[in-house]
């Protein structure tokens, strides 16, 4: 040894491995312009398609006449449903068990469904040839009303269906009836509320909303008439299921079929389903033999691509006059707009809501779930969230709310009282689940003392005091959110799409050099898995992160995975990435015990190498390692250093977190101002501190949005009225709060590294502490529950409603 | 439709191109030129992704005709860098602080950011943000973004950055 010998501290740091702010590898590119997004693809001779759109919302297409557009310079051809027809394409299976048209097949349904896909030599000329397109419709009564969905005379939405009275999840109790969901206990939770000292009830909506990613869905397909072959660049959060999924309904063998997922501009659950343009550029590709691009703008993918939530929950808690909860029942009407496209595993028609049951000890409970069609854009899309967990964690945290002003308690101590304990983990909740791992009163009580809550409350006394005195025009609400995510999906015992278990999946080679490229299943949109996968190898296997290049999104060579959504990626991936790493490691240690001339059990990991036990100057790096993998293994051993890893996780993971909102409001303008929010989150371990920071920041920006303004909303026409950024709330720099950030490390029991997940959690737990700070706000005047968006104009109305403005 | 020849300087260098009248310019830099750094997220002038500097003003090229670009300077995130090819303040500022997630409005951003710096060498934060509201980000919620315009203009000033404690 001499003096240049590196530490442990200096070897541990040159890794930059798990718990590291590393900085992104992917920022080296996108910082100068040099990121490969979709529409960056420019191929010889390629063409550009773009669709004709219904105005109509219902309307029955009496004729399409596409004389005029085919005359237009550059126009190569229009596809339409009788075109989509002759290769038995016109309609395609949803992700949920139904059917959706790809292009209008005798009526539409919503308004600016796709209704014809014109193909020119580029994107003005298909625009030009757009114009020139005559269609013919006879407009139908819309059904925009979810609650007047199954009144006995409502409009017939889906003739396609008609007397089809059993549906994927089961029987249909009326034409625009998609499927009813039941979990729990009926007769149990009845009896509970038959006995309950205190009960409450409210009807709490979550609003439609949209993804809205910055990059639009895009694709450009090319069909190989020679070779057979289909190759697919487009914007998929999940590359291997939609090469599965063009398989199954195109009819091109698999391997003929090549996904390339290149950089996503943000997907936020947008990018997951398969669209009606993937399906119009392949066939229009495949009918003019040049390549076909398919850019969205963002009209269309506000109003056509995708919505989330639209859940309306009517929710009751029974309750001891203590406060010991005893008993929760909800009821879901489920506006799935006019096809059920939501992006679930298939055996989940409303997704994994029955997380209902949140972060309380409730001995009984049970939900139904009524999933209906309406005149709307379909979807149903898991918005920044595992599926349906959003609506979930709002409705809880509300009703909790709702039930602590009932009782007169504050809904801090509410939740204290009936937090599941830590010595219950593994927890059992009544609606079927088995939460991992939790310490929640920690967790609780940290929130209180950090932003020290009993002094807020006690402010917010005296300003309701003065208030009522006239003093001050301005009123105080406390947001308390306490939410238990469910993320990781997930085990093939319970989840899968299209039958694919939902396991996912790595491949890692290690050059003789000492450095190594791993191949992922999942598909980053902006979470950093160039850097962050690359950290989790550097722990476990001793190569510095700078020396693993992480690649995804290319079907033909990364290993079949399910893809990255519903904060799955940490829990499978990460999961399969540790496993491959591990059986590397094995493989290391018979290497080194042969070069070292000892047995293998004589040999103990240290950082970066293996060492002999007892002799700490006899070690071999993984670097030496790796080099004898190709020149001296031992005799018997293929050579080579490479592992491959599918994992098929033993269970969910249960990230959770205290957040807090403390907001004042002007009852006279409606103008809120968010004075503080801190958000404390447990993700179990964490493998890039900096890269959690940055994904809770925004969440949390986007759980603003949508608590406080963005929705996707519909006249009684059927017309679109948030169409645009001008009228969908996309918060600026100048709205969007300073956000504080904060932890506890509860790891996950079943996972390898006790990672959990974290990009959606702040989504999740944030709407409702937005909420709550508006409904906690108002609630001295009188309310029990105000509907989100909590805008301007209706933090205004709400405020004359209770009669605080003349 | 007949085309009309026009001449800019892009980053430096002197370049044309036939366009129609009505091309955006935005189509004329991605498309023509294959300078692919300036992204296309809402063609409302909204979300400010394609934003690039044109004669010493922060501009949305999706709302603009190249025609009208005509004889102008522009500077696209590709000329952004310092001559030897190394990140500039703003750049470095971006990775060192987190600034981006998926990267697409990125380039826009390190755009108005670097205007936003030649009219005010040192903003405060409500300036930064003001200054950059022309601009959506769906990522990162703004905050590191703040942070790292003022690295850069810590950087670019010569001081010592120091981040504002939580």
């Amino acid at each position: 040894m001499n003096d240049m010998t590196p530490t442990r501290e200096q070897r541990e740091a040159k890794l930059e491995g798990m718990g590291c702010k590393r900085k992104r590898v992917e920022d080296i590119r996108f910082t100068q312009g040099k990121g490969n997004y979709v529409d960056d693809l420019k191929l010889p001779g390629m063409l550009h398609g773009d669709f004709v759109r219904s105005p109509h919302a219902h309307a029955r297409v009496k004729k399409i006449d596409d004389t005029e557009a085919l005359k237009v310079p550059g126009v190569l051809a229009v596809i339409t449903a009788e075109t989509l027809k002759t290769v038995n394409l016109a309609w395609m299976p949803t992700l949920a068990g139904d059917v959706q048209m790809v292009l209008a097949d005798g009526k539409v349904l919503f308004q600016n469904q796709e209704v014809a896909f014109v193909v020119a030599t580029d994107r003005y000329a298909a625009d030009d040839g757009i114009n020139k397109v005559v269609v013919e419709y006879e407009p139908l009564p819309p059904l925009i009303d979810p609650f007047k969905a199954m009144d006995k005379d409502a409009p017939v939405l889906r003739e396609d269906l008609a007397g089809k009275t059993t549906g994927v999840h089961g029987p249909r109790k009326h034409h625009n009836h998609v499927f009813e969901w039941t979990v729990g206990d009926k007769d149990l939770t009845d009896a509970a509320f038959r006995k309950a000292e205190v009960t409450i009830k409210e009807m709490i909506s979550y609003h439609r909303t949209h993804p809205s990613p910055l990059e639009t869905c895009q694709c450009v397909c090319s069909f190989d008439k020679i070779r057979g072959e289909l190759t697919i660049w487009g914007t998929f959060q999940a590359p291997h299921v939609i090469r599965t999924v063009v398989a199954l309904i195109a009819k091109i063998p698999e391997h003929k079929i090549h996904v390339i997922s290149p950089d996503i501009g943000g997907g936020f659950g947008n990018k997951v389903g398969a669209y009606p343009g993937y399906i119009c550029a392949a066939v229009a590709s495949i009918v003019t033999g040049k390549p076909v691009k398919w850019v969205e703008d963002r009209i269309e993918n506000l109003t056509a691509t995708s919505f989330a939530r639209d859940y309306h929950m009517t929710t009751e808690i029974a309750s001891t006059k203590e406060g010991k909860v005893t008993g929760l029942r909800v009821h879901v009407l489920a506006d799935h707009g006019a096809f059920d496209a939501c992006a679930d595993p298939s055996k989940w028609p409303a997704g994994f809501f029955n997380i209902v049951t949140g972060s309380y000890d409730f001995p009984t409970a049970h939900l139904s779930v009524d999933g209906i069609y309406t005149n709307k854009a379909l979807g149903g899309v898991a918005y920044r969230c595992s599926f349906r967990v959003t609506e979930a964690a709002y409705c809880i945290e509300r009703a909790m709310d709702i039930l602590a002003q009932k009782l007169n308690m504050d809904p801090a101590e509410l939740r204290l009282k009936n937090f599941i304990k830590p010595e219950q983990f593994p927890y059992h909740s009544a609606l079927g689940w088995e939460y991992d791992s939790g310490d929640y009163h920690t967790a609780m009580r940290k929130m209180m003392e950090t932003v020290d809550y009993a002094g807020l409350r006690k402010e917010q006394a005296l300003l309701r005091a003065a208030f009522k005195r006239g003093e001050t025009r301005e009123i105080m609400g406390l947001g308390v959110s306490f939410f238990t995510e469910i993320v990781g999906a997930g085990p093939s015992k319970n989840c899968d799409i299209l039958g694919i278990a939902m396991f996912d999946s790595c491949e890692i080679r290690l050059h003789p050099t000492g450095a190594g490229i791993a191949r992922v299943g999942s598909k980053s949109q902006g979470q950093g898995h160039e850097t962050t996968w690359a950290q989790i190898i550097a722990t476990e296997i001793g190569i510095p992160a700078d020396d693993i290049m992480v690649e995804e999104g290319n079907t033909d060579t990364a290993p079949y995975g399910l893809g990255t959504y519903g904060s799955r990626s940490t829990p499978v991936a990460g999961a399969a990435i540790a496993m491959a790493a591990r059986k590397i490691k094995a493989k290391a240690q018979m290497i080194a015990a042969y070069k070292l001339e000892v047995h293998e059990d004589d040999l103990e990991w240290d950082i970066d190498g293996f060492r002999v036990k007892g002799l700490p100057e006899k070690t071999m790096s993984m670097k030496d390692i790796c080099w004898a993998a190709y020149n001296s293994v031992p005799p018997g051993m293929e050579p080579g250093l490479e592992a491959v890893s599918y994992y098929d996780p033993p269970n969910m993971t249960y990230p959770f977190g205290a957040y807090i909102c403390v907001m004042n409001i002007d009852v006279d303008t409606g103008v809120y101002k968010v004075r503080r929010f801190y958000a404390l989150d447990d993700c179990g371990t964490r493998i890039n501190p900096m890269i959690i920071e940055g994904q809770v920041h925004g969440g949390l920006t986007e759980a603003f949005a949508i608590a406080m303004g963005q929705e996707i909303r519909y006249d009684a026409d059927g017309n679109v009225v948030t169409g645009s950024f001008m009228d969908f709330f996309m918060p600026t720099a100048v709205e969007t709060p300073h956000w504080e950030t904060d932890f506890t490390v509860t790891p996950s029991p079943h996972h390898p590294i006790g990672a959990k997940g974290v990009g959606e959690s702040p989504n999740v737990g944030g709407v409702p502490a937005f909420s709550n700070a508006v409904n906690d706000a108002f609630s001295f005047l009188g309310s029990t529950h105000i509907q989100m968006p909590h805008d301007y104009w209706r933090n205004w109305k709400a405020a004359k409603d209770l009669g605080a403005v003349a | 439709m007949a085309k009309t020849h026009i001449t800019m300087k892009v980053n430096g260098a002197e370049v044309e191109g036939l366009v129609e009248p009505r091309t955006l310019l935005v189509h004329f830099i991605r498309e023509n030129l294959s300078l692919t750094g300036t992204h296309i997220g809402c063609e409302t002038t909204h979300c400010g992704a394609c934003t690039v500097d044109i004669d010493g003003m922060s501009v949305k090229s999706c709302t603009m005709f190249a025609v009208q670009a005509q004889g102008s300077d522009i500077m696209t995130i590709e000329g952004v860098a310092n001559a030897d090819g190394s990140l500039s303040a703003l750049q470095e500022g971006f990775r060192m602080m987190h600034g981006l997630q998926c990267g697409f409005c990125t380039p826009g951003m390190i755009l108005r950011a670097h205007r936003l710096l030649q009219e005010n060498p040192s903003p405060s934060e409500e300036e930064i943000r003001m200054g950059i509201s022309g601009n959506i980000c769906r990522c990162t919620g703004y905050q590191n973004i703040v942070k790292a315009i003022q690295y850069a203009a810590a950087k670019i000033n010569g001081v010592e950055f120091r981040e504002a404690a939580e």
